[in-house]
């Protein structure tokens, strides 16, 4: 198992790694990648079972991204776990290159599924967890989704439908980082409407038949004590982590103006020059290497 | 007469109509069944329409192996792709008028994603009849026939439709496949072979080719019955594929006949007649008639739309005399 400590180190790195995909392509996105860091660190060096060596394992567990706007921390923590060398980062976004701009399942490996059309993902991550009841596997399903992308219809129809098919190898991790493109969700199309005491969002998925559990997505003892609990029988489960957008660069923290890079390259730079100082002073040994 | 081709059909074409009529989504629902007993990875996911896309005996059979999702069509292609990626043959069935419809851009997902999902629509064309406009899908071949790595297949009758549904399960990719509401004659040969992008020559002839797909071969045939007796030798090709096009037959049919026809009950443009324009207009320009829809559908009966919009026989023969004259 590893330490905080050691998936802190990660999850830095996954950031600069990002950063300096952002500079050499000259656009992407920022702020959800960032928010989406540190549990993409957990499932990727802790929790999923997975073999980079064989992405498609018999034993592996399921891994669907839906928000696929964030694709560079997926592209960063596949290559930091082994499915295609670090320096293949550097071709992302250009021409021929394996790392598109939004995520597509025929060109990279280790990634399942396409996505970038929003409210997409949980319903496939649903087909993906029917198949393996159909066939009595016990391998386990996860997809990552955006607060942002439950303005959409299909997503609220993959939410109602999970239940029905008693979907208890199931889990859904709700980035719930408060931002979408045009501004604040909580603007633009507010997921609580009129309760300011409850999580209405919360009370939305319970009501829908979900297990609801609540993290803060930044925190890694909060994450490990949610993903090692087991699932309730016959239950999807939801978590719903709490974060903020483009955690980790105080200067744009929580703002949805860095949605998508705007080429600040300054920014970049003195943001990786933040970031290295603090993975020097956790640690001068980088422990996926090992 | 001689000129029919009976290794696709089952005898020369009867004036006498004493043709069996289903149909062809009956065929789709015999199919799936006995295509489930063979491979046991086919599952089948519906839209709040098991009954009307003949799935009761499949869903009796196979109960775990078929999915009701309910009125929700995106989540239906989305849960159909993930099946799909995971490793299964997921036929997920609706009208034409809501899938591939409403969920246009999932199947566009599952599309460039190679994903090998196969979608199964019925009520295509002005065969819905009184239900109206909404429910008479008229555009769904051009909404699809852009996407590449997509195949689009309508079948012409019964027969034709239960070796159709086993064919695209054997095929790797998705597959869209468009099935008739009202019961159309079965007039192809059950022992014909099928296969998937290779055109059908129903009937020989040398001075006019009809290409003509689905619910309207049949028709064909009977067009070209009358025109032969007025001396046009006419070929009938059934053009069950639209996607991949049979461009051979196709050009062998402009060099061979000069003149080529398209009848489709579909809007013209993005379907078998642009398709077919397309392919004439780059490898060997003749004279070619478009024969479809221009205009929305409306409530009526069947038989009263096709005179309407000019698909009857007889509304047709003129349309084709009117062409040869000036060609």
């Amino acid at each position: 198992m590893k330490s905080n400590k050691e998936l802190e180190s990660i999850a830095l790195q996954l950031r600069i790694d990002v950063l300096e995909m952002l500079l050499n392509a000259g656009s992407g996105h920022l702020s959800g990648a960032f928010s989406a860091t540190d549990i993409f660190t957990y499932l990727y060096f802790q929790q999923l079972k997975h073999n980079p060596q064989d992405p498609l394992w018999n034993d592996r567990d399921y891994f669907l991204v839906s928000n696929g706007h964030i694709c560079m921390v997926w592209y960063a923590a596949l290559a930091r776990s082994g499915y295609f060398s670090v320096e293949e980062l550097k071709n992302i976004r250009k021409l021929g290159s394996i790392l598109q701009g939004h995520p597509w399942n025929i060109k990279t490996p280790g990634i399942f599924n396409s996505s970038g059309p929003l409210g997409n993902g949980g319903g496939q991550a649903i087909g993906v967890a029917i198949g393996l009841k159909i066939d009595k596997r016990p391998n386990h399903v996860y997809c990552f989704l955006s607060d942002g992308e439950h303005g959409e219809g299909s997503t609220w129809e993959a939410i109602m439908s999970a239940p029905k098919f008693k979907l208890d190898n199931l889990t859904f991790i709700v980035d719930r980082n408060g931002i979408q493109i045009d501004g604040k969700v909580s603007d633009i199309m507010p997921l609580d409407i009129i309760s300011t005491e409850n999580d209405e969002f919360v009370d939305k998925y319970k009501a829908f038949g979900w297990n609801v559990v609540t993290i803060n997505g930044h925190d890694f003892n909060s994450i490990r004590n949610v993903f090692e609990q087991e699932n309730i029988k016959d239950i999807p489960t939801v978590i719903i982590a709490d974060t903020v957008a483009g955690k980790g660069l105080p200067e744009i923290e929580g703002s949805p103006s860095y949605h998508d890079w705007r080429g600040d390259n300054e920014l970049a730079i003195r943001s990786i020059e933040l970031l290295k100082s603090k993975l020097n002073s956790i640690s001068d040994k980088q422990p996926y290497n090992e | 007469m001689n000129n029919y081709n009976l290794d696709f059909l089952e005898k020369p074409f009867d004036e006498t109509n004493s043709y069996t009529k289903s149909p062809t989504r009956d065929a789709f629902g015999k199919a799936i069944v006995d295509l489930g007993r063979e491979n046991k990875n086919v599952i089948v996911l519906n839209a709040n329409l098991e009954g009307s896309l003949k799935l009761t005996e499949f869903t009796k059979t196979f109960p775990n192996r078929s999915l009701q999702i309910g009125v929700a069509e995106q989540n239906m292609a989305n849960i159909a792709t993930g099946l799909a990626l995971y490793g299964k043959v997921p036929f997920l069935s609706s009208y034409a008028a809501f899938s591939p419809t409403i969920n246009l851009e999932q199947i566009r997902l599952a599309t460039f994603s190679k994903a090998n999902i196969k979608i199964i629509s019925s009520h295509y064309g002005l065969n819905t009849g009184p239900d109206g406009v909404s429910a008479q899908m008229t555009e769904d071949i051009s909404f699809l026939r852009s996407f590449p790595g997509i195949t689009i297949i309508t079948p012409a009758d019964f027969n034709e439709t239960y070796k159709a549904i086993f064919a695209i399960a054997k095929h790797n990719g998705p597959v869209y496949l468009r099935l008739t509401r009202s019961a159309f004659p079965i007039f192809t040969k059950s022992t014909a072979p099928f296969t998937i992008g290779k055109a059908n020559i129903l009937k020989f002839g040398n001075n006019l080719t009809i290409i003509a797909t689905g619910s309207m071969v049949f028709t064909a045939l009977a067009v070209a019955n009358e025109l032969e007796k007025e001396g046009v030798s006419t070929r009938v090709l059934n053009m069950h594929t639209i996607k991949p096009l049979d461009e051979k037959a196709i050009i062998d049919a402009a060099k061979e006949t000069k003149r080529i026809i398209t009848i489709e009950e579909h809007q013209v443009i993005g379907g078998l007649g642009s398709a077919v324009a397309e392919v004439i207009v780059q490898n060997f320009p003749i004279p070619v008639k478009c024969i479809g829809l221009n205009s929305w559908g409306e409530s009526g009966l069947s038989e009263e739309l096709y005179i309407s919009r000019g698909l009857s026989v007889s509304r047709l023969l003129t349309s084709v005399k009117i062409f040869l004259n000036n060609n």
